[in-house]
């Protein structure tokens, strides 16, 4: 019988750690891919870096290539400016893209697919967000709030409406690049199912047996075209956090013009 | 710009109804449309642009999660105002509906479909 495919999100508790407050502490699966990711990435750059030779071999190229397409992206979004976030913002991206590439690797956990993963990480980037624009402008920070060329009799209920629309930024951040996660692996699981599930009919030999070899072939078909996409919205969702944390930065940086 | 039209047709008695006052109306409407139209592909091309690089799914993805945390985050300003100020359930039903509008708020400008309107974070 096909596999439950929501069971491959599941935490399990590697390590119990004790309890505080009544919630038990223990070093997750969860846990441990996040430390595989930072690892992964500290040893990967560790190693690239260590050459430092003028004309870059190919893995100071490749993070070279990081390095460029994170800083302009950066430069692009938020301008000359905004590389002061440059360290934040690249292990922003660095960690996302690490832990949805991980995530690919079949029987590994994906971290980014739970919902409170990606909101810490969005309330981050939120947080930097309110507090530099605070200490940087101050009060002239909450201009964000105040819409340009909106009647006056209308601005009162506008700025509530930017208000929310602007705590709505964390969630919507964090909604998206989990949303994706989960419904791709969800998908993946399902499609691979199906292969299963038909290639037993096959084994029954006869007609059916045909027809299951025919309805196997489908899903599989559709798995690995399945695969590739994931591949794809793995990297597209770690830039479009990447972008979408650079606009936010942006408005900290320039606020109400 | 239709003034002088208005005046010829519906000289000393405005918003008459009559079928001269409408067709004048219908004229000044069409001029605007084409107006707005003539100036709005070179604003609208650029987002719209960028966002057929994506593929559709992912704009779907894109646009539904930025619609409803503006729900989500109307709900929960209003479901914790109705906590500390004990006003349930007129709190969470304002703040919703508040939060439909931001949600539209923020589509609108996820979209592009209205550049330079309150699009501070789409702006350059």
């Amino acid at each position: 019988m096909a596999a439950n495919p929501i069971e491959q999100f599941e935490i399990k508790n590697l390590i119990p750690l004790g309890n505080i407050g009544g919630q038990e502490i223990a070093f997750t699966n969860s846990a441990l891919f996040m430390v595989g990711a930072v690892a992964l990435i500290t040893l990967g750059f560790t190693a690239a870096t260590a050459g430092r030779s003028l004309v870059p071999g190919r893995a100071q190229a490749a993070a070279e290539m990081l390095y460029e397409f994170v800083a302009n992206t950066l430069r692009q979004s938020a301008g000359e400016k905004g590389m002061k976030f440059f360290p934040f913002v690249f292990s922003l991206f660095m960690f996302v893209l690490t832990c949805n590439m991980l995530g690919m690797i079949p029987g590994f956990f994906t971290v980014t697919s739970h919902v409170i993963v990606t909101f810490a990480l969005a309330i981050l980037v939120i947080g930097t967000v309110i507090v530099y624009g605070f200490v940087k402008h101050g009060t002239h920070f909450l201009g964000l709030f105040v819409p340009s060329g909106v009647p006056a009799w209308l601005l009162p209920f506008m700025v509530v409406i930017e208000l929310i629309s602007f705590l709505s930024r964390p969630i919507s951040l964090s909604l998206r690049l989990f949303a994706n996660m989960l419904a791709g692996h969800v998908a993946l699981k399902v499609f691979a199912g199906f292969i299963v599930a038909l290639g037993g009919l096959a084994a029954s030999g006869g007609m059916t047996g045909v027809l299951g070899v025919a309805g196997a072939a489908l899903p599989l078909a559709m798995a690995v075209a399945l695969t590739a996409f994931e591949f794809l919205v793995a990297f597209l969702q770690a830039y479009v956090f990447t972008i979408l944390t650079c606009i936010y930065l942006h408005d900290a940086l320039h606020p109400g013009h | 710009m239709a003034k002088p039209d208005e005046r010829k047709d519906g000289a000393g008695k405005p918003a008459d109804g009559g079928p001269a006052d409408l067709s004048a109306r219908l004229r000044h409407l069409d001029e605007g449309l084409r107006r707005v139209a003539a100036h709005q592909p070179k604003d609208v091309e650029p987002a719209s642009g960028s966002m057929s690089n994506q593929s559709a799914l992912g704009q779907a993805f894109r646009l539904s999660a930025e619609f409803v945390s503006g729900v989500i985050a109307g709900g929960l300003l209003g479901w914790i105002i109705d906590r500390l100020a004990g006003t349930a359930p007129w709190g969470l039903i304002v703040c919703l509906l508040l939060g439909f509008c931001a949600g539209m708020l923020n589509l609108a400008r996820a979209s592009g479909a209205f550049p330079g309107w309150g699009g501070k974070s789409g702006q350059k």
